[in-house]
């Protein structure tokens, strides 16, 4: 199979790879581009481990082919702290131990912040429903939703 | 040299708060590398090819046309893994697990595998190994198996534990009796009995993250393996064992791992991982899919219990009994023992029998998970102590209370329990706020009474003070969801110096001592003792070298709050001296400084919870929600108390899924029909509350700082409170788990429970 010349922007920069016309974003930016921060769960969008951010929009990196990142703009986990300063997020998530093994943090990392770039004041239960793609089996929940939270506060500029 | 491990009350500096975990930046921004995320220079990947039958013998394998395919480097099958296990059995069913010898025992059994430059060619190979069944009959029931006509799975087994030696061969793999006093007589005296018979599916731990190694077989006869594994010293001396390697030679490394909760103890594929680099000569990458670890990794027992309970009046238990079968997989376990050794473990009865029977079906091996096996047994007594509360009229609270095992209790598993947290986790319980909270329409109130043995285990760990002053630890006990940062904190308190001094590592098994698995709760219990035994082996050095400075004797030499002090009238003008005093001075005073320790952690304290919870059912659908849930457990001691709230969280978030949706459905054919997340559904964030959680700390007097495990109990009690719950809400006793909306609106329709 002859493989496929794909132009995209990737965490602000712009990338050029090659890859199959069959391999999916997940594969290409474990195995080709380094990027190991989105993890393989289940390989059917199931589980939200592998969750990205295409054009403004959470995907499971899974479901989506590399040749469709022509053009758009993918964020990563990798891209999400700025220099050393690490999103609100990011440090929400470890201040309020929103992750035992971490396995499927980076997945929750891009959902919430996806959620929060279009709803600074989520509830709680919004936060519940926006997450339910992303599967955890450690904590219960309980802390991620949480750390959400307090990020929201935060980033809208108000005291935790 | 000796360690004493006896608890003391002291005031703690730093165990109890609640530091940054010293992972958190590498896991929050990516870059924490876990099974899948490792490569090797030339690395092959690994595809392995499994069984469409339940049962079936392989009467050919024929592989030449895979080798054919461009790009495979290797295709295994069991010839490639001679059986070296030297008659032990154990070994011999964790051999043929990896790869089917004579006959596939389940679907999903693996029976070759290839490497190959690329998925691609890997996946072009397995499609051409033609493999000729004779296919058998099947059983996966677990009382079906059980009947004397039943399909057999091991011609050759002969029920053990029963006398004399049955004349014919069973499923029954064997039978085990645990109790005291005469239950004949105590059903006798009661007033009022409670008789039922309860069935349980199975499920898998359902980590995130599926089995992945990488392995490279090198041509001087060493070998190198990344894996994820809740035990890398194990799953070394296993794969040596099993590809006749030399343990010294196989070096292990455990990545970060995503998730085990008991299926990351077991090995599955990486013997079959290091047979395909063996005969590629290169490395090689095996990762399972989602598929694969559902139909062939770690689900815990599918059950059937009967229970029999009476009390009198007044509210005494008079008697006990529970016969308990528990599927195994294909292979003889302990699953059905170590349900009938948790039964009753929360009571104190006078008469008491349990029985379990160990039964062989064609499903996957059975693995542990969480607590293994207590959840289903937790299930039917709490079940059946509930209903013979009501019976009685007293408050299930109040009758557990009345007979909760207590300090000087013999369990009904044989020992006799030292200061326990049964008593106290149900009294936290009735004064609890959610004990009196108002329900709603179709809303009921259920709570459950849960109970772990915990383990300890050979531990061995290395302390070392850098040149700074800061300390290097590491330990050979995975990290499976914050222990770094608890044995960082226990290091601190021990020395006396800052959290942040400390960094912890997981070491791999070339660099430290044999160190058993993190399982059975062990993890922070253990390795924290063998924390604290290498701290204080430190804390005799710096106070040699403190002694050396000052040039007067060693017993003069105190430790207090972090420094070496002079203690004697004489020593008055002497300024006491820190660790990082003594760690800059060291090359002058003897070199580095460190502690060692290897130990075998004794005197893991038995764990106990009690749960409630609040369910609503909508009668029509019989869907159930969880609409308030709280955890109060015995930690012993919390050292970082946002881990151990989050085990609890954790643990009953699993036990909520699998009380109401998850288990494994088989088709007619033997086959697994949802080995997938979309069918076999966890909980996801928009199925639950938020998780309360209370800490009880009732100091286990064996370890230096009073701490039990923590991470298990809180998957036994959720299956039987959610029972009681539902019971509560809308009056049907349910008996089979999970208690999916079908079997609800089947019990509102008829009544019974399934
Ligand atoms: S790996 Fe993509 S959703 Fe699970
Ligand atoms: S922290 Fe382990 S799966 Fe979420």
């Amino acid at each position: 199979m002859a493989s496929v010349s794909v132009s995209t922007t990737l965490n602000t920069d712009e990338v050029e790879f090659l890859c199959q016309a069959d391999e999916t974003l997940l594969d290409v930016l474990r195995n080709r581009l380094g990027l190991m921060g989105a993890k393989e769960g289940c390989g059917t969008g199931d589980c939200g481990a592998c969750s990205v951010i295409m054009d403004g929009r959470v995907v499971c990196s899974c479901l989506v082919l590399g040749a469709e990142a022509q053009g758009k703009t993918i964020e990563t986990i990798e891209g999400m702290a700025q220099g050393s300063e690490l999103h609100p997020l990011q440090k929400k998530f470890i201040e309020h131990a929103a992750l035992q093994c971490g396995v499927c943090t980076p997945g929750f990392l891009m959902a919430a912040k996806a959620l929060l770039d279009a709803n600074p004041s989520p509830t709680e239960e919004e936060i519940r429903f926006w997450l339910a793609g992303n599967l955890c089996r450690c904590t219960g929940y309980d802390k991620i939703v949480r750390a959400v939270a307090d990020a929201a506060a935060e980033m809208r500029g108000e005291a935790s | 040299m000796s360690f004493d491990a006896e608890f003391r009350n002291q005031q703690f500096k730093s165990v109890g708060s609640r530091p940054l975990r010293p992972d958190g930046i590498d896991k929050v921004t990516g870059r924490a590398r876990y099974g899948a995320d490792f490569n090797m220079p030339g690395q092959l990947v690994g595809r392995v090819l499994r069984s469409p039958h339940a049962h079936a013998r392989i009467v050919r394998i024929d592989t030449s046309r895979a080798e054919a395919v461009k790009g495979v480097k290797a295709v295994v099958t069991a010839a490639d893994l001679p059986d070296l296990t030297n008659g032990d059995a154990e070994l011999l069913h964790i051999l043929d697990n990896c790869m089917a010898r004579t006959k596939a025992l389940y679907d999903g059994h693996a029976v070759a595998a290839v490497a190959a430059i690329d998925a691609k060619a890997a996946r072009e190979a397995l499609k051409l190994i033609e493999i000729e069944y004779e296919v058998l009959p099947h059983v996966v029931d677990v009382d079906a198996a059980a009947q004397s006509d039943a399909p057999l799975i091991d011609e050759t087994l002969f029920t053990g534990g029963v006398e004399p030696k049955p004349a014919k061969p069973s499923n029954v793999a064997n039978r085990s009796e645990f109790g005291h006093g005469d239950v004949d007589a105590g059903f006798a005296q009661a007033d009022v009995i409670v008789e039922r018979s309860f069935r349980t599916e199975q499920a898998h731990q359902g980590y995130i993250e599926p089995h992945a190694c990488v392995a490279s077989c090198n041509p001087d006869g060493t070998a190198d393996m990344w894996v994820c594994t809740q035990g890398h010293f194990v799953y070394r001396q296993i794969c040596a064992d099993l590809l006749g390697l030399e343990v010294s030679k196989l070096r292990v490394t455990s990545s970060e791992i995503g998730g085990g909760f008991g299926g990351k103890t077991h090995v599955w594929a990486e013997p079959v991982a290091l047979a395909l680099s063996r005969k590629a000569g290169r490395p090689v990458k095996l990762v399972m899919s989602r598929d694969e670890v559902f139909r062939a990794s770690g689900p815990t027992s599918a059950t059937s219990i009967d229970v029999k309970i009476g009390a009198r009046k007044d509210g005494t238990i008079t008697a006990a009994v529970a016969h308990l079968r528990y599927t195994n997989g294909p292979y003889p376990g302990m699953w059905a023992e170590l349900g009938a050794m948790t039964s009753f473990a929360c009571y104190d009865l006078e008469n008491v029998k349990t029985v379990g029977y160990e039964v062989l079906v064609n499903r996957p091996k059975v693995a542990a998970y969480r607590a293994p096996s207590a959840p289903m047994a937790a299930f039917a007594v709490e079940s059946a102590i509930d209903e013979l509360a009501g019976k009685i009229g007293m408050d299930p609270v109040a009758f557990r209370i009345r007979n909760a095992a207590k300090e000087g209790t013999k369990s009904s598993y044989g020992p006799v329990y030292g200061p326990i947290g049964i008593g106290p986790t149900l009294e936290a319980a009735q004064s609890h706020p959610h004990m009196s909270a108002p329900l709603g329409p179709n809303q009921g109130r259920g709570m459950a009474c849960g109970f772990w043995f915990n383990f300890g285990g050979q531990t061995c760990t290395d302390l070392n003070v850098n040149a700074d002053g800061t300390v290097t630890l590491a330990v050979g006990t995975v990290d499976v969801g914050g222990s770094r940062a608890s044995l960082s904190l226990i290091a601190a308190e021990e020395l006396g110096i800052a959290y942040d001094d400390v960094k912890a590592v997981v070491a791999d098994t070339a660099t430290l001592g044999y160190n058993d698995m993190t399982d059975g709760s062990r993890g922070t219990f253990s390795s924290s003792m063998a924390t604290i035994s290498a701290a204080r082996n430190a804390i005799d050095v710096m106070r040699h070298r403190a002694a050396l400075t000052w040039d007067i004797p060693v017993e003069d030499v105190v430790w207090e709050d972090g420094h070496a002090k002079a203690r004697g009238e004489n020593y008055g003008n002497l300024a006491p001296l820190s660790v990082k005093d003594i760690a800059a001075e060291s090359g002058k005073t003897g070199g580095p400084i460190a502690g060692h320790s290897e130990l075998v952690a004794d005197g893991a304290g038995v764990s106990f919870a009690t749960h409630i919870c609040d369910v609503e059912v909508d009668p029509e659908t019989g869907a159930t929600r969880i609409i308030r849930y709280t955890v109060i457990q015995d930690a012993g001691k919390a050292v970082h108390p946002s881990y151990v709230e989050g085990q609890y969280q954790g643990g009953a978030a699993q036990g909520i899924g699998w009380a109401l949706n998850e288990e494994y459905i088989y088709g007619e054919d033997g086959r697994l029909q949802n080995p997938g997340f979309l069918d076999y559904r966890i909980p996801v964030c928009s199925d639950l509350p938020m998780i309360d959680t209370q800490i009880l700390e009732i100091p286990n007097p064996n370890h230096p700082y009073g701490v039990r495990g923590v991470g298990e109990t809180s998957i036994v009690p959720p299956l039987a409170a959610i029972g009681n719950a539902i019971s509560n809400a809308v009056g049907v006793r349910m008996s089979h788990i999970p208690m999916s909306p079908p079997r609800i609106r089947a019990a509102l329709d008829g009544g019974a429970g399934s």
